[in-house]
């Protein structure tokens, strides 16, 4: 028999923090807290019905990962003026920041895709397997999105 | 295509991922995508609190169906938990939390979110019968942890004036049980909203104090309380 699920209070606990870290470097901090609570919101109402047994942090993120398509879209829409996700650490970081700088604006022009697929891989650790799941494509275009945004970020970056 | 990269350049960047925008290389004192001891403790901060905002939401909004909290007692911090209809568990303070989440998620539901603000009412209530001002709790209860027998014995229970005391047979015999005392004491044993359903008011016949979920000690502590025993 499988294990019952979790207390919900015991869930976010859990995930709070692989959660606000993906949307975080998916975002940005400004949009970071909405997308949050959208998040755990949609996880709160779904959760009675998940399947006990269910892998929990990929579930979670692929409900993160939706939510930061909706934010990009609403952003690429004009809906919501907004900071870029480097703004806030362009005034308060002095030079050594310049390379990050041009990373996040990298990160900003990604395919959405392809900044998912990164986001899902380096900063929440997923295997292949479930980020394919979390971005509802072959586990083999998951690698060649990871690769191709990965890519695209490296060449950003002056070396 | 990337032989002309060296692969310290993938691992730079998956660095600079990892530690999220707003953190400088600087921030990253450790080795090996580790996060600098300041950026970790900012993004766990920052984290823990946007939890506590969807936590206080779930809760005010109805989006939770249980809210749980410690409330203050003289035994220490008891964990209150209730539901739209009511207080529904209150547990004393060497009970697991752990194990009295994962009940109410298995018998109630598994939405279930710390919240304070919806035990404040309880709060109040307790410190002012802890300090002798309240003879009478009015937050509303809620049964549904309860059997049909047990609901029978624990609405007498309930009905026991402050200071007054009901035997074991006496409770019994009002909650029509023909099964007697033995199976009235295992019900009071199980109430899981003790102090607010009385179950210290009833003792054996004679006047000795039976048994008590949260310990003799403190069913001695709550009757000298409410005057009724020396």
């Amino acid at each position: 028999m499988s294990e019952p699920l979790p207390p919900f209070q015991r869930f976010l606990d859990a995930h709070r923090e692989i959660v606000w870290r993906f949307l975080l470097a998916s975002v940005g901090p400004v949009e970071a807290e909405d997308c949050f609570q959208d998040t755990f919101v949609a996880a709160l109402r779904a959760y009675p019905r998940l399947r006990a047994g269910s892998n929990l942090r990929s579930w979670v993120l692929t409900i993160a990962h939706n939510k930061a398509l909706d934010s990009h879209r609403a952003r690429a829409r004009g809906a919501i003026p907004v900071a870029e996700p480097a703004a806030v650490d362009r005034r308060t970081e002095p030079s050594p920041g310049a390379r990050d700088e041009t990373l996040w604006e990298a990160v900003e022009e990604l395919p959405d895709r392809q900044r998912s697929a990164v986001m899902l891989r380096y900063v929440a650790d997923l295997p292949h397997r479930d980020i394919a799941a979390a971005i509802g494509c072959s586990e083999e275009a998951a690698r060649r999105s990871l690769h191709e945004g990965l890519t695209k970020l490296r060449k950003a970056v002056p070396a | 295509m990337n032989e002309n990269q060296p692969p310290q350049e993938h691992e730079m960047v998956a660095e600079a991922l990892r530690r999220g925008p707003g953190a400088g290389p600087g921030a990253s004192a450790s080795a090996a995508g580790a996060l600098g001891g300041d950026a970790q403790a900012d993004v766990e901060r920052a984290a823990a609190g946007a939890a506590r905002r969807l936590a206080d939401r779930a809760a005010s909004e109805g989006l939770a169906d249980v809210s749980y909290a410690p409330v203050d007692s003289p035994f220490g911090p008891l964990l209150a938990a209730t539901t739209e209809r009511g207080l529904v568990r209150l547990a004393f303070p060497e009970e697991s939390i752990d194990t009295v989440l994962e009940r109410l998620a298995r018998h109630l539901s598994p939405r279930i979110v710390e919240s304070s603000a919806p035990l404040d009412p309880l709060r109040r209530e307790l410190e002012d019968y802890f300090h002798g001002t309240r003879r009478t709790f009015e937050v509303a209860l809620d049964w549904s942890l309860i059997g049909p027998f047990g609901r029978r014995v624990l609405r007498v229970t309930s009905d026991i004036p402050y200071g007054g005391v009901l035997s074991y047979g006496e409770v019994a015999a009002e909650a029509g049980s023909p099964r007697g005392s033995r199976a009235a004491g295992n019900a009071l044993g199980s109430n899981p909203i003790p102090i607010v359903i009385p179950c210290h008011r009833v003792l054996r016949t004679g006047g000795a104090l039976g048994g008590y979920g949260g310990g003799l000690d403190r069913k001695r502590y709550l009757l000298e309380l409410e005057g009724a025993i020396e």
